[in-house]
Parts: C-alpha cells; sequence; structure tokens
C-alpha cells in the first residue's frame, strides 16, 4: 500500500516535471518570435490572433518532435527573418552580431590607454 | 599639437552611433511580405465547408493562376473587396479563385457568400487558423497570387483595391 503511494506520487511529480520543461520550451520559441501585428510584442507577450494561431502552430510542430531551429526555419521561410528576435548569423548582419565584441575590445584599449597615461602622469 | 587617441575614439564612436541612428530613423521598418514573393507555397490539404471534398495544392497546378484569398464573414474589409473577386470570376477564365474561411463559422460563412454572391471556385475552411500560417498570412483580407507552378507572383495584405485589381488583371494576361 506504501510503495502504491510513493509510486503514485512519483508519478505526479515527474509529469509534472515534465509538463513544466515542455511548457519552458515552448515559452523559449514564443519569446523569440515577433508578433508583427503588435507593436514591440513577442508571441508569448501577446493575446492577438495572429500569436494565438503562430502559438497553436508551434505547439503542434514541437509535438511533433521539431526542433526549435527547424520551427524557426519554418516560420522565417513565411514570414522572413523579422519573425524571429534573434536572426541568424549572415553576411548582411554580420556587423550587428560582431559589433558588441568590437566594442568590447575598443573599450579595453581606451581603458588600458586611460590608466596607462594615468600611471604615466603620477610617476612624473 | 598632441593627438589625444582616447578622444579620436569616442568622437568616432559618436559620429558612428549618429549616423547608425539617422539611418535607421530614415529607414522605412513597417513589415511587409515582399520576401515571400517567387516562394512556392507549402504542401496543403483543406476541407470544403459546403460539403467532404478536400482540396490540396495539387489541384491548384491545374489552373493557370489561382487567387488564394482569405475571408471571414466577421471582416468588414473583406465586404469591401468582394465585389473584385466576382469582377475576377465573372470576366476571367485563366483565374481560379480559391477562398479560405479563417477562424469562421461555416453557416455565417455560407450566409456571407449566399448574401454578397460567391466568387470562389472552392471555398476551404481553416476553422482553427493554422493554414494561415502556411500561406504567411497575419491578417485578413489577405490573397495571394499562385501560377501553375504554385509559385507566389503577388501579395496583397489587407482589401483588394481597384489598382491591385488591374495589377491582377495584367499579372495573368
Amino acid at each position: 500500500m506504501r510503495l502504491k503511494k510513493i509510486i503514485i506520487i512519483y508519478i505526479f511529480l515527474f509529469s509534472s516535471l515534465y509538463a513544466d520543461e515542455n511548457n519552458l520550451e515552448l515559452m523559449e520559441i514564443y519569446k523569440n518570435l515577433r508578433c508583427l501585428i503588435c507593436q514591440g510584442q513577442s508571441i508569448a507577450d501577446s493575446n492577438s490572433d495572429f500569436a494565438s494561431t503562430v502559438k497553436l502552430v508551434v505547439q503542434d510542430q514541437v509535438k511533433e518532435g521539431k526542433s526549435k531551429e527547424e520551427i524557426y526555419d519554418f516560420l522565417i521561410s513565411k514570414y522572413g527573418e523579422w519573425i524571429v528576435y534573434q536572426p541568424a548569423l549572415t553576411k548582411n548582419n554580420l556587423l550587428l552580431w560582431s559589433l558588441p565584441y568590437v566594442i568590447l575590445v575598443l573599450g579595453g584599449f581606451v581603458i588600458f590607454f586611460i590608466v596607462r597615461k594615468n600611471k604615466h602622469n603620477r610617476a612624473k | 599639437m598632441k593627438i589625444n587617441i582616447s578622444k579620436i575614439i569616442i568622437f568616432s564612436f559618436v559620429v558612428f552611433f549618429l549616423s547608425i541612428f539617422w539611418l535607421g530613423l530614415k529607414k522605412d521598418n513597417n513589415y511587409d511580405t515582399k520576401n515571400i514573393i517567387g516562394n512556392k507555397i507549402s504542401n496543403f490539404q483543406l476541407p470544403s465547408i459546403y460539403n467532404n471534398k478536400f482540396i490540396s495544392e495539387e489541384t491548384l497546378k491545374e489552373n493557370k493562376f489561382t487567387l488564394i484569398n482569405f475571408f471571414a464573414s466577421w471582416c468588414a474589409p473583406c465586404r469591401a473587396e468582394h465585389q473584385y473577386l466576382l469582377n475576377l470570376s465573372n470576366k476571367n477564365n485563366d483565374i481560379k479563385i480559391l477562398g479560405i474561411n479563417f477562424k469562421d463559422k461555416k453557416n455565417n460563412a455560407i450566409g456571407f457568400l449566399n448574401e454578397l454572391g460567391n466568387p470562389y471556385d472552392f471555398v476551404a475552411g481553416d476553422t482553427e487558423g493554422k493554414a494561415s500560417i502556411l500561406f504567411g498570412i497575419y491578417g485578413i483580407p489577405e490573397s495571394i497570387l499562385v501560377n501553375s507552378e504554385l509559385v507566389i507572383i503577388k501579395k496583397i495584405i489587407g482589401p483588394i483595391n481597384p489598382k491591385q485589381y488591374e495589377e491582377i488583371l495584367q499579372l495573368i494576361q
């Protein structure tokens, strides 16, 4: 009897864990999809007709076992790159992807020069 | 005169970012679906709202041109464009019109077509709206003109207006 109870508790625990994992994956996908008819909202944030339809399609594709990338590729083929918030790295957006790193390195150089100059002045 | 490297770098950055902001403000950021022109429509299968028949992309291959029109009885702009769809179906044999009834009740859709006339060669139902995603639709009414190879040659977002109606006629000539 006790064993049965433990098994039932375990089933409940794991089923809720599985459900949460599934929801998390769906939410992650929704958050990276732009609601094309809303101003600055993702599919996750919007209750518009378009957003709810895209959610249904994403749910179906996740159930079919499709990966995130496959789902994004499918929606990009239908709506263009604009539908995803995180576009894939291409030669057209190379600057967009590389700029933060370039700024980081250049910022490092600026700090290095300022620190060196201050040290030099103090030494004088 | 001593050149201050830090100041030059900071100044260059300011100029660079201001230029990007200026160019960004000038750019038209309105979303459109021009990029899907030239793409092929996906495989689909949709049921008729009238009977148990289905329509798929194979049927469209038999037509010289097909105008796929998304409509609903609750959509006011759909009423506005309806006359152009009727004109197209009456005047031209080269084009077939597939109506896809979007997130609507069958009876309401049938009532809508009884009231305004039925320009469609086939009326399919898309109760949940999922098929609209296959066609890259994000609001209705929207229309897609495809040729016999199922390549999208024109997409109209919103109700068909007189200018777009003329453009469709030119394209199918």
